[in-house]
């Protein structure tokens, strides 16, 4: 199942690209359809970013995932490269379960 | 023609930064790799994902989502409504590259968020085909290495949850969500579509309500956009 949905991806990613190249100009120009395309990744960004610290199950929680949320935040205010937000925000999960 | 001497510069300058950029690439690519294998795909799963998908965004959005115990098909169509800004981005390179035939074959994979960023970026036609190809072939060779050795590498972990891992998901999408918060509506978007997947959670099954809250928010912000046309 998981092959399918790999290869459904890579075929379904290269063919919105190839589009891109090959339709005429007007047809994804409009302006609606330009700020639509600019919101869409920041909806599922943000709704993935959600489930993912504090969804459980089908339920929602608040645990050591959220803590390691809080550091990427402010690592990203402070602009630390992108490594260090992911890898601190592990690391400051583990220590929290390690620790309780 | 009139200033090779100013060409050669731009060159080199060009060059350059599409080097850095693929290095600075490379390390989403580690993290990739990490939380692909980590999330249930196997190494080769991985690394098909980065050689044949080549979008970054996506490939996190179908790991996060199956690791989140959705469907492979669930997981696919995030990947697909994030993917589908790539078509835009190739309606703004079209005029600046004027490929056809196998060259347009091989161009549309390059066409990602870095690529097409340097590109625009140039002053002029010649320096954006440059930027293309050069940043988008770096990135496609480090992000495919990085992928390989973070996919390697996190097998050897062990336990994914005692590491944090999950946290690390969650980290991941907050950092490429980051560099587009710029403004009110994007926020607004960003806090609607994160709470609508939070409520919908108890009652669909994983991977959907992300799906739907993308939709959803998007359909509510481009209506009251045009309710409401005023300077945003």
């Amino acid at each position: 199942m998981i092959w399918a949905g790999v290869l459904g991806t890579a075929v379904g990613c290269y063919l919105l690209k190839l589009a891109g190249l090959s339709v005429p100009q007007r047809l994804l120009a409009a302006p609606r359809i330009r700020s639509m395309s600019a919101l869409l990744p920041i909806a599922l960004l943000a709704a993935l970013t959600a489930v993912q610290v504090f969804g459980h199950g089908r339920g929602v929680a608040l645990d050591a995932r959220a803590a390691g949320l809080a550091f990427a935040v402010v690592a990203l205010i402070l602009r630390a490269p992108f490594l260090v937000v992911v890898v601190g925000a592990a690391a400051v999960a583990a220590l929290l379960r390690a620790l309780t | 023609m009139t200033d090779l001497a100013g060409w050669g510069q731009t060159r080199r300058s060009v060059l350059a930064r599409s080097a850095g950029v693929g290095v600075a690439v490379g390390t989403y690519g580690i993290s990739f790799g990490a939380l692909a294998t980590t999330s249930g795909l196997s190494v080769v799963q991985a690394c098909a994902l980065s050689v044949l998908a080549f979008t970054g965004a996506s490939q996190f959005a179908f790991v996060g989502v199956v690791g989140g115990g959705g469907s492979a098909l669930a997981g696919t169509l995030t990947a697909l409504l994030l993917g589908s800004r790539n078509a835009l981005y190739g309606l703004r390179l079209g005029p600046m590259l004027r490929v056809g035939g196998l060259r347009r074959v091989v161009a549309a994979h390059l066409v990602i968020d870095e690529s097409t960023a340097m590109a625009i970026a140039q002053d002029d036609e010649q320096a954006s085909a440059l930027a293309f190809w050069s940043t988008g072939l770096a990135v496609f060779t480090l992000w495919n290495l990085a992928t390989v050795l973070g996919a390697v590498g996190a097998t050897a972990f062990g336990d994914p949850k005692r590491l944090g891992l999950d946290a690390a998901v969650g980290a991941a999408f907050l950092g490429l969500l980051w560099p587009k918060l710029r403004g009110r509506p994007a926020w607004v978007t960003a806090g609607l579509a994160a709470a609508v997947a939070l409520a919908l959670s108890p009652v669909l099954t994983p991977g959907v309500p992300v799906l739907v809250a993308g939709t959803i928010t998007v359909a509510v912000m481009m209506a009251a956009d045009r309710e409401n046309p005023g300077p945003t």
